[in-house]
């Protein structure tokens, strides 16, 4: 239950195209991350999904049933909002329970549905509370427990963590990630946050201004990836970008990811000066001016001792490198 | 707190500035009350003066209250405002709400269309007001001073009302959506309760006009049943003699319930519930 398809879906406004034909296959019980840059059309697609955007071409399927026409609330469908969208004058346990009161079942029924999900969330304390009383983690908390009230087919997840702070959004994103391995239902995430995107999804959409630009696992498109575009966008810190012309290579660009640039004081291929180092213990980040390749960051692991405005050599693992074409898209 | 923002100098210049303001604005108001508990000689002797032993007078207040219809006046501006209000809170809200909220063709024409309505006078309608009064048989009812102000009141209305509706969380009514709420629910549960500041801005907006209005009364409602109060103070104001104990005790009283009304309304302007609603 609960299979997402979607085919040639596109949208417009006016005559600016937002969504230029979509077309993927979520699988049940799959989570499903969208991810891409600001603007790039992710939560619009999944507003599209949701029902609260029109449809202008091509269709949105939930277990092979056609549903660009259908209302959102019969759409067996929950979703969580980034700015979590409590209703703010009822309490957790209505706030909860609101969508399964508004379809009409009876009161005892809601009242264990939203006992079972308090008692997934720990929100059991809170439940007599308003929104107004919460802080912003049990807020979303509450907002995810309304998701879960409802059973639906399809969660959709418009940046649930974006508001929480560093250490909370770590804690919510595993609490994400053990209710869906309880829950067993497909998800549907969007974010801007690859971290986010490599640890929650079985499957990463990547976006780009409106289109799809690869899909697949997240070590399928860490180690695999189709283009400079997603390429650039999936793993952190950025892979490097560097003119393969100036290395001797046949290819248009040469693409390394930062763990994968050695760095030495003595020899290497590409020659820089060190502009900024960032120390976090577990691994220092070196940023290095160089002359012909701009900025390059490499990765070390451990502690190392390169210090601001050192004259360093760089050399690329030319084993682990990728290969571009001067559109970008990926030699192989 | 910091010397920069908190200076003695400012802050009294501030509040110099603010005061003189206020006993400026709220003059008027004190001579007419004061006046009104003293002797019509006092009045015109020394108008100036607070009312004491040698000139305290009610009798104008017992000239209004003797009156009979008096109190039917006030009633009938009390209706009319209060109806008024109301017709004119709840239109201009549901329009507001469908010009902000959804995407039609037109839509910005349409705003456009009904924000020309502060900046065109009703007043300059008035002939044409009555001749559509008369044929439909509302002459002389407070139907008609309702629809009327309903008419004046709501291009202001919905013009404050569509901006603010605009900062109410999307998120919010699409969550409703999802869980079912009809389009009404999402207006009259979620979004008006957030956008109650901004109706009682409109609603002393409103009111105090419709309260004050001399003109459509005088022209639409004439008759003994339908006078409001504004209209029935000047039966004391003759062409030769003029009863100004009763004026100025009539005009007193009509402050009170306007007064009233706005202290009501202001509770809800200082009250912020949006709170916890969203982030």
């Amino acid at each position: 239950m609960g299979a997402l398809t979607l085919t040639q879906v596109a949208k417009s406004f006016g005559s600016t195209e937002v969504i230029k034909g979509v077309d993927l296959q979520v699988e049940e019980g799959e989570f499903c991350v969208f991810v891409g840059p600001s603007g790039c059309g992710k939560s619009t697609l999944l507003r599209m999904i949701a029902g609260l955007e029109d449809v202008t071409g091509g269709d949105v399927k939930i277990d092979g049933k056609r549903i660009n026409d259908l209302a959102p609330a019969k759409r067996e469908i929950a979703m969580v909002f980034q700015s979590y969208a409590l209703y703010p004058h009822l309490t957790v346990r209505d706030n909860m329970g609101l969508a399964l009161k508004q379809a009409g079942v009876a009161k005892s029924e809601v009242t264990a549905a939203t006992d079972k999900a308090a008692a997934m969330l720990s929100l059991d304390a809170l439940m007599a509370r308003r929104p107004a009383e919460l802080s912003g983690g049990q807020r979303q908390r509450v907002a995810i427990g309304r998701a879960i009230v409802r059973r639906p087919k399809l969660f959709l997840f418009d940046e649930p963590l974006s508001n929480l702070d560093a250490a909370l959004r770590v804690q919510t994103r595993i609490e994400i990630a053990r209710l869906h391995r309880e829950l067993g239902a497909t998800m549907i995430y969007v974010t801007h946050d690859q971290v986010e995107a490599m640890t929650l999804a079985d499957k990463i959409v990547v976006l780009r201004a409106g289109k799809v630009e690869q899909v697949g696992a997240p070590m399928e498109l860490y180690n695999n990836p189709a283009n400079t575009f997603v390429a650039g966008f999936i793993g952190s810190p950025q892979m490097n970008f560097l003119t393969a012309g100036a290395l001797g290579l046949q290819s248009d660009t040469l693409g390394i990811r930062p763990e994968h640039l050695a760095i030495s004081r003595e020899a290497g291929q590409i020659a820089g000066r060190i502009s900024h180092v960032e120390k976090l213990g577990g691994e220092t980040l070196v940023y290095a001016n160089t002359e012909g390749q701009g900025l390059l960051t490499v990765r070390l692991f451990g502690e190392h001792d390169f210090t601001v405005d050192e004259t360093v050599s760089l050399t690329p693992d030319l084993s682990r490198a990728f290969h571009f074409d001067a559109t970008g898209q990926r030699l192989r | 707190m910091s010397q920069a923002r908190h200076s003695a100098f400012r802050s009294v210049a501030a509040h110099a500035v603010l005061i003189s303001w206020t006993v400026i604005a709220l003059f008027p108001v004190f001579v007419i009350v004061v006046n009104s508990m003293k002797s019509r000689k006092a009045i015109f002797a020394d108008p100036l003066s607070l009312p004491g032993p040698g000139n305290f007078d009610l009798v104008g207040y017992t000239t209004v209250l003797a009156q009979g219809d008096f109190f039917q006046y006030f009633l009938n501006s009390l209706i009319v405002t209060v109806a008024s209000l109301f017709c004119v809170l709840l239109f201009g809200a549901m329009a507001a709400f469908s010009l902000s909220e959804y995407r039609f063709r037109g839509n910005t024409l349409l705003g456009l269309y009904l924000a020309l309505g502060i900046m065109i006078p009703i007043r300059l309608g008035t002939v044409a007001i009555l001749q559509m009064m008369v044929a439909s048989g509302l002459v002389n009812t407070l139907t008609a001073l309702v629809l009327v102000y309903t008419a004046q009141g709501l291009p202001l209305a919905v013009f404050i009302l569509s901006e603010f509706m605009r900062t109410v969380s999307e998120d919010l009514k699409n969550a409703g959506r999802i869980d079912g709420l009809s389009e009404y629910t999402i207006f009259f549960r979620l979004v008006l309760p957030l956008v109650r500041p901004a109706m009682a801005t409109v609603a002393v907006f409103t009111m105090i006009p419709i309260w004050n209005d001399l003109w459509f009364p005088l022209i639409l409602a004439p008759s003994e049943g339908t006078k409001t109060i504004t209209l029935g103070s000047q039966v004391f104001i003759g062409q030769f003699v003029t009863n100004w104990n009763a004026v100025l005790a009539a005009l007193s009283l009509a402050i009170v319930p306007v007064l009233v009304l706005y202290l009501i309304f202001s509770r809800q302007l200082i009250r912020g519930i949006t709170a916890g609603a969203v982030k």
